[in-house]
């Protein structure tokens, strides 16, 4: 069956994202698209996925638990999981490991909610910086726990794998990417690589429409995971 | 200069084995940390000042045929990174300094 999805959107604890992106927000706005399945990926925190998973699962829409980590290079990678206890394990290790950069107002806000939208939490430290770990370490601690990693919008500028590290590197098994732009020749990608086309929404507007799907038997989280997986 | 002057100096840490081409010149300096931007811009002999230590930096070393790696700012490098350069003999050096203490020596030895 169809499964039309988003699996990358940032909730108001990214510093970039907009204060209106609170775990209700999000899940109502997909609703209205009608989309099956999405995943907030914020940057190196999973600090809104308790929030948003409470809000979702009385809803008929699926989250999948994920995270946007900034590897040691620079390089965006989401990393999805399946389970949230696994999800925020992992981003507490990412978070410890980056660097003692205060999140000041000039670079946004870093809210938690709950799940009524109040603001329970800020995190201090600046989750827009590199965690300390490569995107080999990364890849190996998401496989170890059973998880999926992909890298994100490979051919950005800023943080995409291409621009980057120059090419796709060798040794990891990794068999699905993100593309951020139909506007892009990606064509000798396909041959290898399911392809997969997320909003990275900062804001609720930019959530994606029912246009992208992936084909699964079965609609919940391991399904999804072994797709990108496999 | 001679990559064996560089050797020479305070603060600079040999990572590779040597090799031939330790014996060999240095000729301008490019300093890049994304490397689409170094494949594109970068050219034959210089030495290449980055602090980025993932193993791509030898492929790309490879394609550009740099004379040298140095990694700046102390960065960690990965035990799969030096021996891909040791395989393909790219000596790869590593210092304490900014890329622009780096650059600003090398500058004053005629670079």
């Amino acid at each position: 069956m169809k499964i039309y999805y988003d699996l990358h959107i940032h909730s108001a604890l990214s510093p970039c994202s907009s204060d209106d992106m609170t775990p209700n927000n999000i899940v109502n706005m997909a609703l209205l698209k009608e989309l099956d399945i999405i995943s907030v990926t914020d940057h190196n925190s999973a600090g809104n996925l308790e929030a948003t998973k409470n809000i979702a699962s009385n809803k008929s829409i699926l989250l999948i638990p994920g995270i946007e980590v900034e590897s040691r290079e620079g390089v965006h990678v989401l990393c999805y999981f399946k389970d949230f206890c696994t999800a925020k394990i992992f981003g507490d290790e990412i978070y410890r490991s980056l660097p003692n950069i205060k999140c000041s107002e000039i670079f946004g806000n870093q809210n938690i909610f709950n799940q009524n939208d109040e603001i329970i939490d800020k995190l201090d430290k600046l989750l827009i910086s590199s965690s300390k770990y490569t995107v080999y370490e990364i890849y190996n601690k998401v496989n170890e726990v059973g998880g999926a990693m992909i890298f994100a919008h490979i051919f950005r500028k800023s943080n995409g794998i291409l621009s980057v590290l120059g090419f796709l590197p060798d040794k990891m098994n990794i068999k699905t990417l993100e593309i951020n732009s139909n506007l892009v020749d990606y064509e000798n990608y396909k041959e290898n690589y399911k392809i997969i086309h997320n909003s990275d929404a900062h804001e609720l507007v930019a959530i994606s429409e029912k246009t992208n799907y992936i084909e699964l038997k079965k609609l919940n989280v391991e399904s999804v995971i072994e797709y990108l997986r496999g | 200069m001679l990559i064996r002057d560089l050797e020479k100096l305070d603060d600079i840490e040999v990572l590779t084995n040597d090799n031939e081409n330790m014996d060999g010149f240095i000729k301008g300096v490019y300093i890049g940390d994304l490397l689409s931007m170094v494949m594109s811009k970068a050219l034959e002999s210089q030495a290449w000042l980055t602090i980025q230590t993932h193993l791509n930096i030898i492929a790309v070393a490879s394609l550009i045929e740099f004379s040298i790696i140095i990694i700046v700012e102390g960065m960690e490098v990965e035990e799969g990174t030096i021996a891909k350069a040791n395989e393909i003999g790219i000596p790869i050096f590593r210092t304490n300094r900014s890329a622009y203490d780096m650059a600003k020596i090398l500058a004053s030895k005629g670079e």
